[in-house]
């Protein structure tokens, strides 16, 4: 893997305003993924903060920011592990798929509360991944394991893509 | 006999999972039930057999809301049990981070979760619509609290700084930086909200409550004092179970708190206010006076005002906290670990929150109890739902279902911390 630390596309990055944040909590299993697709991320050379989720503090990570790419894990009920690509930057996201938050406050209240105050960027991407087990618990089940990878490069190519940088190899 | 049900499958705007039966027969509120279905979380069951100084830990993990409450609770326990006396700046520090749960917490429940129900919004979002600065406002008290809690905590969830005997490391004065300043203008921001608060239409509801809560001589309480009440109750939390009892009930994972030989009563904002308004500062008093409130507040819709001067009663306490600051010698102080059984209240946000630890002569935990503020405070909106909807019975059903909402969140209930949600049904039966 190459090291893109401090690299063109991290410049890149930084000068587009492209905020990439995974969303989660690390003792609920599959929830964190998340956080742990920004922890790989990272690995990867991208800038990608991770959140607990508070709304507050979440709306705060991408004010200024002219693109935002957000990854969680959605609520399960059809194919554990199932990668969602969603744009949300003209229209909500439902509601019953991201709730997963306390005082019900899920991921697509907070996009919309933003919305609403005129902060959220012109340009959203939500990625989800079809969560097996929410249950108290750390690690992740083996189908969000087994499809992370692949989330995790679909993110990369949109953040390269859009950062203008597309041909570094990527792996 | 005529039936009339209203169900409510989920109710939101509240934390956790349960539902409301309110049933009416013959005109007549003949049942009301807050059964709470959110699993049993067995963290008393957890700490059994753990360490005592992983207790503030482990319990700050019952709640993403008030982690501290449970922090503050579980520390002031174990130093009971070890007989330990924290020196002042340590006691101001914990202090300081308690007015950083107030804060948030309190903002959150007023601007995002209760306000909507005042002026007729099925939720912030749609409220955010027409009133967007009220709502940024909230977002910007809300923040500053998660500040003051991730700067003395290390993080705003689940903070992990605190520790029996101090903290793992206290900040020296330059570290403080402009965060008195921000306070500040926050505060100034909070007394402005305390006003609006009594601009919302309010309906009338008196009610005839005992009030629980710390009492301590020179300030309003948060970490220590007396457990009081406006009945003639005044204890210290050794005596606790010696007084509260707790009632299992078949419709419920939450226990239901009672006094002893008395019955239901009343924890929170509403019941600090009116047994322990004469120790709040006089800017804010004055602050409640122009709100329109009295010597005492019997009108639990009313719990909104209160809130939001409690709020800026806090913003005032943390800036004469860090102003006055002079760091401690050490983060934490030596003690010796020993056997015992040590008791703590402390005010969480919604209410007082006891906690009881036995450890043995290694500092292992033996027995834990845990009684958090929605769980005393169950009993009590049950009777107020059905005060509120005797006289109602006949209005129509989604009004009666909105109100009986209000109600409930009157309490800024917290059922993942009783549970030890909400989904409300009325049932009308003629």
């Amino acid at each position: 893997m190459q090291d893109l630390e401090n690299t063109e596309a991290q410049r890149a990055q930084r000068h587009n305003g492209i905020v990439v944040v995974g969303v989660g909590n690390d003792f609920r299993q599959d929830d964190a993924a998340g956080l742990i697709a920004a922890r790989r991320l990272r690995d990867c050379g991208i800038l990608a903060e991770e959140h607990q989720g508070d709304f507050a503090t979440l709306m705060e990570t991408w004010k200024d920011a002219g693109s935002l790419i957000l990854i969680d894990a959605i609520a399960p009920g059809r194919v554990p592990g199932a990668m969602y690509r969603l744009n949300a930057s003209t229209s909500a996201l439902d509601r019953q798929v991201f709730n997963t938050s306390t005082h019900a406050f899920g991921l697509a209240d907070v996009i919309e509360l933003s919305r609403t105050l005129g902060t959220l960027p012109p340009r959203v991407l939500v990625f989800g991944i079809e969560a097996k087990n929410l249950a108290v618990g750390v690690g992740l089940s083996p189908e969000v394991e087994a499809s992370l990878p692949e989330l995790v490069k679909e993110v990369m190519v949109c953040v390269l893509t859009q950062s203008g940088v597309p041909s570094v190899p990527l792996w | 006999m005529r039936t009339r049900t209203i169900n409510v499958n989920y109710l939101a705007r509240v934390e956790g999972e349960s539902a409301m039966l309110v049933r009416i027969r013959n005109g007549r509120v003949a049942e009301v039930k807050l059964k709470i279905f959110e699993p049993p979380r067995f963290f008393e069951a957890f700490l059994r057999g753990r360490s005592y100084l992983e207790a503030p830990d482990i319990t700050a993990r019952i709640c993403g809301i008030c982690p501290i409450a449970y922090q503050m609770s579980a520390v002031h326990a174990m130093e009971d049990a070890l007989g330990v006396m924290v020196p002042k700046p340590i006691r101001e520090l914990r202090r300081l981070i308690y007015c950083g749960e107030w804060i948030e917490s309190h903002a959150l429940h007023i601007f995002m979760l209760h306000a909507p129900d005042f002026l007729g919004y099925p939720d912030a979002i749609r409220m955010a619509k027409d009133h967007p600065r009220i709502v940024q406002q909230g977002l910007e008290l809300k923040k500053l609290g998660n500040e003051i809690i991730s700067f003395l905590g290390g993080r705003a969830i689940h903070p992990i700084n605190v520790r029996v005997g101090g903290f793992y490391r206290t900040p020296t004065r330059m570290e403080f930086g402009p965060l008195s300043e921000r306070l500040k203008r926050g505060r100034d921001v909070c007394r402005e909200a305390v006003q609006w608060t009594r601009t919302l239409p309010m309906r009338e509801y008196p009610r005839d409550y005992e009030f629980v809560a710390l009492q301590h001589p020179g300030e309003y309480a948060m970490n220590e004092g007396r457990i009081v009440s406006n009945r003639a109750l005044n204890i210290t939390a050794r005596e606790y179970d010696a007084h509260f009892e707790e009632q299992q009930v078949p419709y419920s994972n939450a226990l239901h708190s009672m006094i002893k030989g008395r019955g239901t009563y009343l924890t929170g904002p509403l019941a600090r206010y009116n047994l322990n308004l004469g120790l709040l500062p006089a800017p804010v008093r004055e602050a409640a006076r122009e709100a329109g409130l009295g010597e005492t507040c019997l009108n639990p819709f009313q719990s909104i005002v209160v809130r939001a001067l409690e709020m800026f009663y806090a913003f005032e306490e943390a800036i004469r906290i860090i102003e006055a600051y002079d760091p401690p010698e050490t983060p934490s102080i030596d003690y010796e670990t020993h056997a015992g059984t040590g008791y703590a209240a402390t005010e969480a946000p919604r209410g007082t929150l006891y906690h009881r630890y036995s450890i043995d002569d290694r500092g292992i935990i033996q027995d834990a109890k845990i009684v958090p503020p929605t769980s005393q405070n169950q009993k009590m909106i049950e009777n107020d739902l059905r005060e509120y909807v005797t006289p109602r019975v006949d209005i129509p059903i989604d009004q009666l279902r909105a109100e009986c909402e209000q109600v409930i969140r009157n309490y800024d209930p917290c059922i993942s911390c009783a549970t030890h949600f909400l989904k409300i049904e009325i049932e009308r039966e003629a």
